[in-house]
């Protein structure tokens, strides 16, 4: 496929390209982030884990992940 | 000694002293605060994973949730929406019901914005979270917190990180008086003797994190917190002797020469 296919998103903040029909399942493990140990909104819904695979990533697409860090 | 249990949403915890993981110079320095410190529930805040940077250590490869309680708070939340939306995400990390709520007003003080508090106590509790509320020392807010379904309620001794110690022990009491839910003082602390005097008060507990993160020797303030929790609880219940404007001699006169 041609890059200039490739569709912006925006995951934590920061511009990613994608190719087009990349899942989220695909993001998640590009990022290389534990499941286990994060949560994953997109365009500010919460996303169940286990349907991450069946979604695909759309131009435009805002993607939070979180995690715990230290807190008071 | 027998001492009622440490209830909190019907869960039995061993600790009455909850410590913040927020301000080490280390997690494993937090680790091992949390270890000397006996606590069996810390509070975690939820941020944005580093996605530049994925070897970026994690707080939960240092401390496992499946042996110390994680609670995660609303820390840098100024509205009931905020809050909510970063507790659903708390959630949804793994499962986790019992939260602490904290919604700021201020930038500067750090004091809670009560009527966002209350509000979000009314939708947190609708939604099935067990919400454990930082709040201010006002018995009437506190109230109307536990009307609202709040499952423990958390007054400040004083601005968070302050280190200043309870500011109005007067309210504290009356809130003690007025509520069967745990009652712990969350914020303000500064040093083991402030932990002890909340306990003396007839708190359930305390949740530190700044005293002991930002102590000199962190993991040494951890036990002396751990100590002044128990010391004062045992305190408390003892039941102290009325305070006496004059002496009252200990040897008695009885056989003088």
């Amino acid at each position: 496929m041609n890059i200039k296919n490739k569709i912006k998103i925006t995951v934590n903040g920061k511009q990613m390209q994608i190719m087009p029909k990349f899942s989220l399942k695909s993001l998640i493990t590009k990022l290389k982030m534990p499941l286990n140990k994060i949560a994953i909104e997109l365009n500010k819904k919460i996303i169940d884990k286990k349907r991450i695979s069946k979604i695909k990533l759309k131009k435009g697409d805002k993607i939070e992940i979180v995690h715990f860090i230290g807190g008071g | 000694m027998i001492d009622k249990k440490f209830k909190i949403a019907n869960k039995i915890f061993k600790s009455r002293l909850i410590v913040g993981t927020g301000k080490y110079k280390s997690f494993s320095e937090c680790a091992k605060a949390i270890k000397t410190s006996g606590a069996d529930i810390v509070t975690v805040a939820v941020r944005r994973v580093n996605i530049s940077n994925k070897n970026k250590p994690r707080l939960m490869d240092y401390i496992d949730p499946k042996k110390i309680t994680y609670l995660p708070n609303t820390a840098g939340c100024f509205t009931a929406e905020d809050a909510i939306r970063t507790l659903r995400l708390a959630r949804e990390i793994g499962g986790w019901k019992l939260v602490k709520l904290e919604v700021l007003g201020d930038k500067r003080n750090l004091f809670p914005e009560m009527i966002e508090t209350l509000r979000s106590t009314e939708l947190l509790t609708k939604e099935g979270f067990k919400v454990m509320v930082y709040c201010n020392d006002d018995p009437l807010m506190a109230k109307r917190l536990e009307n609202a379904g709040a499952v423990a309620i958390m007054p400040l001794a004083a601005p968070i990180g302050s280190g200043l110690g309870i500011q109005n022990k007067v309210n504290i009491k009356i809130i003690r008086k007025q509520t069967k839910l745990p009652l712990i003082i969350d914020a303000g602390l500064g040093q083991a003797s402030d932990a002890s005097i909340a306990m003396e008060l007839g708190c359930d507990g305390v949740l530190i994190n700044t005293a002991i993160a930002k102590a000199k020797k962190p993991i040494q303030m951890a036990e002396a917190m751990k100590l002044a929790v128990i010391s004062g609880r045992k305190s408390f219940l003892s039941g102290r002797i009325s305070p006496n404007l004059f002496g009252s001699a200990s040897t008695t006169n009885k056989g003088i020469i």
